[in-house]
Parts: structure tokens; sequence; C-alpha cells
């Protein structure tokens, strides 16, 4: 089994990785069908991204598949169940845009994420695009679709204080990067007609420890799923 | 008599759909030094969506480096019962096509 | 300018000499009724064939056995919808809307091809439906690609240029199988026995019980029978199967010198009638699950529209 110190290529990995699974979730259930293309295309993003830095870590396959729960180092935010599709559209921008800031950041760096980042970081940038388009529109919509819209982003605010947790051997300016992102999430949803949700940015005990390897119920659930098959077939290749 | 045909790309009466989203054409330009040409089409409620939906549909695998979108209701279409009118008189003049006229062999950079 | 409108004889001459001469019919140009009914109707089947046919494969997608399938997996996926919306469109420009045809799908007024009626039980039916039922798909649409409309030919071109890794996929993933443990190459041949005959009707009933062939023969927008594109596609498959190390599951299946075809046995054509009318294992789910994606998304095209008619011109 592949050596599990958290390096940040493991973290990060498995936060793509996550995530691209949960936007998998959506194929053939979309809105509309320009929009089946366009989920699934930010999910064939993330888990081309996922590939890459697991492989910096280890085997893909073997970390995707043969870690049990405690072992994931993604945040939180990520392995939330989709919801509705303004649920959905409230993840993606509090992770696309972070995601966003923390490659930027990278990719000017000198470490062995920096190739990865700056590749990365156009698709991610798209991703962010993706998230506020649909955040301006369910925002400024219908009444409905500005409830739901809100309801998304109050919900997931108390997974977004682990975004900016200093991650082991990862050196960034957290403490600046959680203060550009407030700023760019702020504006945006001004600019949608909501409300920045207020309330903690984390919950009192497990919230904020994805990085640490505790995670939320629906995350065991996720993962017998993903993982039931290779693991029924020890060895076998496919 | 001809019933009336409709366009290309009609529109659809907005009142009778509330939510159907509006149909765009897709011209991509697929790489640079070529003209932008006629892909498809795609519903997106706005230009600013149907941009990004052109993109995550007909570009998927690299085929653009430029998108133009249009709605479809926009386009003005020629007629194809006015096509003698319209297309015949150009038929002939092959004054305008170089191979009109005849040059001595041997005579280069014309 | 005035026009005097020819009258419908001539119109109709005109048509017939362009299908005749292998030219393409477009969109503005006058057209039998019945061209463009059955036009519609042909289009519209197999758009809705593209977006139910994602489900038995999305079926997969999150237990995928390697990222590796699964980045494949979830790009067929994508480019099916991508295909029902290129279709979707080829029928727009014959005068009818996407929502239209949605509406007739849901409430059963019109089909989607019988073989997405089948469920996908194990991992193998991913490869089985990539090999057996794209390959069957392509049989038949390639020929298309040359169909007497225009911008169902257009669609067509692109669909075959983007589905062309669809089978390869699918065939590379049996062999894996069949060439893996004992338990992957039982679930391989399994898939292949239970999609073999489903894959063999989906070239419709044969040429002398087969309602619409002979019009849609004449007009180009079928360019082959059921029964010959059945017979290539057999012919085809024979060799691949030896070649994965799999068996069709039909006793049948021997070369006949004479005729330079393979024979195969008799398919159960009452299986296929059932199927069709509704009864096929899995056509209830199938439809509830279009219909339920499409009810709960309606708030969000709502939303969309609402918010194009309030802010108009100025997001552009």
């Amino acid at each position: 089994m592949t050596n599990l110190t958290l390096t940040p290529a493991l973290a990060l990995g498995d936060d793509a990785l996550v995530l691209s699974h949960r936007l998998g979730e959506w194929a053939g259930n979309a809105p509309v069908l320009e929009e089946e293309v366009a989920l699934a295309n930010i999910a064939l993003d993330l888990l081309g991204q996922a590939r890459i830095l697991l492989s910096l870590a280890g085997d893909e396959d073997e970390l995707a598949y043969l870690r049990e729960e405690r072992q994931f180092r993604n945040l939180q935010l990520v392995e939330q169940p989709n919801g509705d599709f303004a649920h959905t559209i409230a993840r993606q921008l509090y992770f696309s845009v972070y995601q966003q800031l923390l490659f930027d950041h990278l990719a000017t760096g000198g470490t062995e994420l920096a190739p990865l980042a700056a590749k990365a970081v156009k698709e991610t940038s798209y991703h962010r695009d993706h998230a506020e388009q649909w955040t301006l529109r369910l925002g400024d919509g219908t009444d409905e679709s500005h409830t739901r819209m809100q309801r998304g982003l109050d919900a997931l605010w108390r997974f977004t204080g682990e975004l900016f947790e200093p991650v082991d051997g990862l050196d960034a300016p957290w403490a600046a990067l959680h203060d550009e992102w407030t700023t760019r999430i702020t504006a945006l949803l001004e600019r949608a007609t909501l409300t920045l949700p207020q309330g903690p940015q984390r919950g009192a005990w497990t919230a904020g420890g994805g990085r640490q390897g505790l995670h939320t119920e629906p995350f065991g659930r996720m993962l017998a799923e993903m993982q039931h098959l290779h693991r029924s077939h020890p060895g076998a290749s496919w | 008599m001809t019933t009336p045909r409709p366009a290309d790309t009609p529109a659809v009466p907005a009142a009778a759909r509330p939510t159907e989203w509006p149909l765009w054409e897709v011209f991509v330009r697929s790489r640079r030094g070529l003209s932008h040409t006629h892909a498809g089409s795609l519903h997106a409620p706005d230009a600013a969506m149907a941009l990004r939906n052109a993109r995550d549909l007909y570009t998927r695998r690299s085929e653009g480096v430029s998108i133009w979108v249009v709605p479809s209701t926009q386009v003005t279409a020629s007629s194809p019962d006015e096509k003698d009118a319209f297309f015949e008189p150009a038929g002939d003049k092959p004054y305008r096509h170089p191979t009109f006229y005849e040059i001595p062999d041997g005579v280069q950079h014309l | 300018m005035t026009t005097i409108a020819p009258e419908e004889p001539a119109l109709e001459a005109v048509f017939d000499a362009t299908v005749a001469a292998d030219e393409r019919i477009e969109p503005r140009d006058w057209m039998p009724d019945a061209y463009r009914s059955t036009l519609v109707r042909q289009i519209a089947q197999h758009a809705h064939s593209e977006i139910i046919g994602m489900q038995p494969e999305a079926n997969w997608i999150t237990r995928a056995p390697s990222l590796r399938r699964k980045a494949i997996l979830m790009a067929k996926v994508q480019d099916e919808a991508g295909h029902g919306l290129y279709l979707y469109s080829a029928a727009e420009t014959l005068g009818t809307s996407r929502d239209e045809l949605l509406d007739k799908l849901h409430t059963g007024r019109q089909k989607y091809s019988s073989i997405f009626n089948y469920p996908t039980l194990t991992w193998a039916d991913v490869g089985a439906i990539g090999w057996l039922v794209d390959g069957a798909a392509i049989t038949n649409q390639v020929p298309l690609c040359r169909c007497s409309y225009g911008p169902y030919a257009r669609a067509m071109v692109r669909i075959c240029k983007e589905e062309s890794f669809h089978q390869r996929q699918g065939y590379e993933l049996l062999m894996a199988l069949s060439r893996g443990t004992e338990a992957q190459h039982a679930m391989a041949q399994d898939a292949v026995n239970r999609w073999w005959w489903p894959s063999l009707m989906m070239f419709g009933p044969p040429d002398d019980e087969s309602a619409h062939s002979a019009q849609s023969m004449a007009w180009k927008i079928k360019r082959h029978s059921n029964d010959e594109l059945r017979q290539r596609f057999v012919d085809i498959c024979v060799p691949q199967a030896e070649a994965l190390g799999l068996t069709l599951p039909d006793p049948d299946l021997t070369w006949n010198e004479e005729r330079g075809h393979f024979d195969f046995g008799p398919i159960d054509w009452a299986e296929f009638w059932d199927v069709l009318k509704g009864n096929g294992p899995c056509n209830e789910q199938r439809i509830s699950r279009r219909r339920r994606a499409h009810e709960d998304g309606a708030w969000v095209r709502e939303a969309a529209a609402a918010h194009a008619a309030k802010h108009g011109k100025a997001d552009r």
C-alpha cells in the first residue's frame, strides 16, 4: 500500500476525485441537455486533475479504490451530496473560487505541483465562470430559484472554513487567500441579489476535519459505491 | 399554392412555451486563418450562456479557437424559391473568374 | 419583387430530381409533407435514443472499476447528450421544437430504440453496449451520413466521427475482462449472451414486415434494408467475437459459402414487439427517470429565462 503521509498532492487529488464523482452522479439528471454536457466537462477536468495528482502520491487506482474512509484527505465540502441544482452550484462556486486562487498561487511556485497547477488553473477558471454564471441566474431569476440558491449557499457555508486550513507541505498565504475568496464571493453574491451567509464557517466537531481524515456520513456511502466493484475482484486488471 | 414553410431555424412562439430557451446558431473558427463556419445550433437563455454552451458542446475535442453565437431568429435567409433570380445572374459572368482570360504560355506571375 | 408561386407538381418534380441526383434537401426547400413528418419521426426517435441511452451506461459511472475507465465512460455518456442535442437541432430545422419532441417522448407518443429497455446488470454490460449496441448503431448510422436531408446527414457525420471511440472502448473493455480472471471472463460472456440478440433486433423487423421501409428508401432517408444491415453486422461480429475469446449465443451461426455470409438462427420477434409495446424490463424506469429529470429541472430553466427577460441585452 502506498505511503499515506499527507502529501499536498494527495489532499488536492482527493478533492478533485471526490468532486468529480459527485458531478458524475448528475449524468442523465441535468435540468437541460446543454447542462449535461457542461457538468460532464467539469467532472472530466477534475478527474484528469485527480489522476495526475494521485499519481504523484502513488498508484492512482490503489489510492482511489483501496483506501478506507479515514485515509481520504479531501475537503468535506466536495463530498457533500448534490442536492438540487442550486446546491450543486453553491458547492461549485465555493470550491472553484478557492481552487483557482490556490492553483494561481501554486502555478508560479517552484514545487512539483507547479506544472499541474498551471494547466489546471485554466480549467478551474472555466469552472468558476460556470458557477458564477449560474449563481447570477439563479439568484436573480425567479423567487423559487432565489430561495433555492440562498438555501444552498447557507447550507454549505459551514464547510468553507476548511478551504483555508493550512495543508502540511503546501506553502501558501492561506489568510490572504481566504480574504480574497471572501471578497470575490461577497461581490458576486451582491450582483446575484443574494446574501453572504452569516454564522460559523465550520461546525463544532467534525466540520473542518477532512484534511485529517474526518468525513461526513454521506462520504462512506459514496465510497462504498465507488469502490465495491474494484474491491470485489482483488488484483484484477480492468 | 405553397403553404408557408419554416425558415432554416424557425422561431418557436415564445408565449406557447414560456420556458423553452431560444435557439442559437453556432459558428466556429477551427483554426487561425480560417473563417467561422456554421457548426450547428443549441438552446440557451441568453448570449453569455449560449457562448459557454457552444464552447462545451462544439469544441470539446479542440475543434475551435473562436466562436460566434447568433440568435436563430436574427438570421435572414434567401429563399430557395428565389434561387433563379438570386443566383443565376451570377452564372453568366465568367469574366469574374481568372480562368476566363487567355495568357500566352511562359508569361509568369499573373 | 413579385414572385409567382410555382405549382406543387413542379415543386415536387424539383424535389424528386434533387433526391435522384443524390443532392441534399435543405430546410427551406419545398418537400412533401410525408417526407417532412417521416424525417421528424426518425430524427426524433434517434435523438430520444441518444438521451435515453445515457441511462444504462450512466448506471455504472459511479462504480467504474478504474479511474481510466471512469473517465472514458463519463466522456462517452457526455457524447450521447451531445449527440441527442445535434439531432434535436436537426429536427428543429423541420419546424418542430425540442420541447415539443421531449413532450412526445415523455408521454410515450414517440419511441426510442428498444435496446435501452434492457438493464445493465454488470460492468461487462458497459463493454457489451460499446461493442454490440454501438456497433449496430454505427452500422445503421454510417449510411445515414449520405441521407437526403442535409441537416440530418451533417449531424450524422459529426456523430459518426465522434462515436468511433465508443465501439473501440467497449471492445477493449471486454478484451480486458475476457483475458482477466475467471470471474471477469464469465462476466464478459454473460453480458454478450444477454446483449447479442437484442442488438440484432436493433435493425428493426424483417424487410417484409417493415412498415416504412420502401418509401424511406426511395426518399434516401434510409439507404439499406434492415436485413441487409443486420447481415452486415453479423458478418463483422463473428470474427471479432473470436478474437475476444467469447462465444456468440447462437448455435446456428455458420459460414455459408454459397451466400458468402454467416447464417444465423431465428430472432425472437415476439420479444421485440413485446419490448416495443412497453413490456421490456426497463421501459417504465427509463421514461420515469427522464421525466423526473425534466420536471426537476423546470425551475432552473424558468430561472434562466426570467433572468434573461429581466436583464435583456445588459449581460450580452
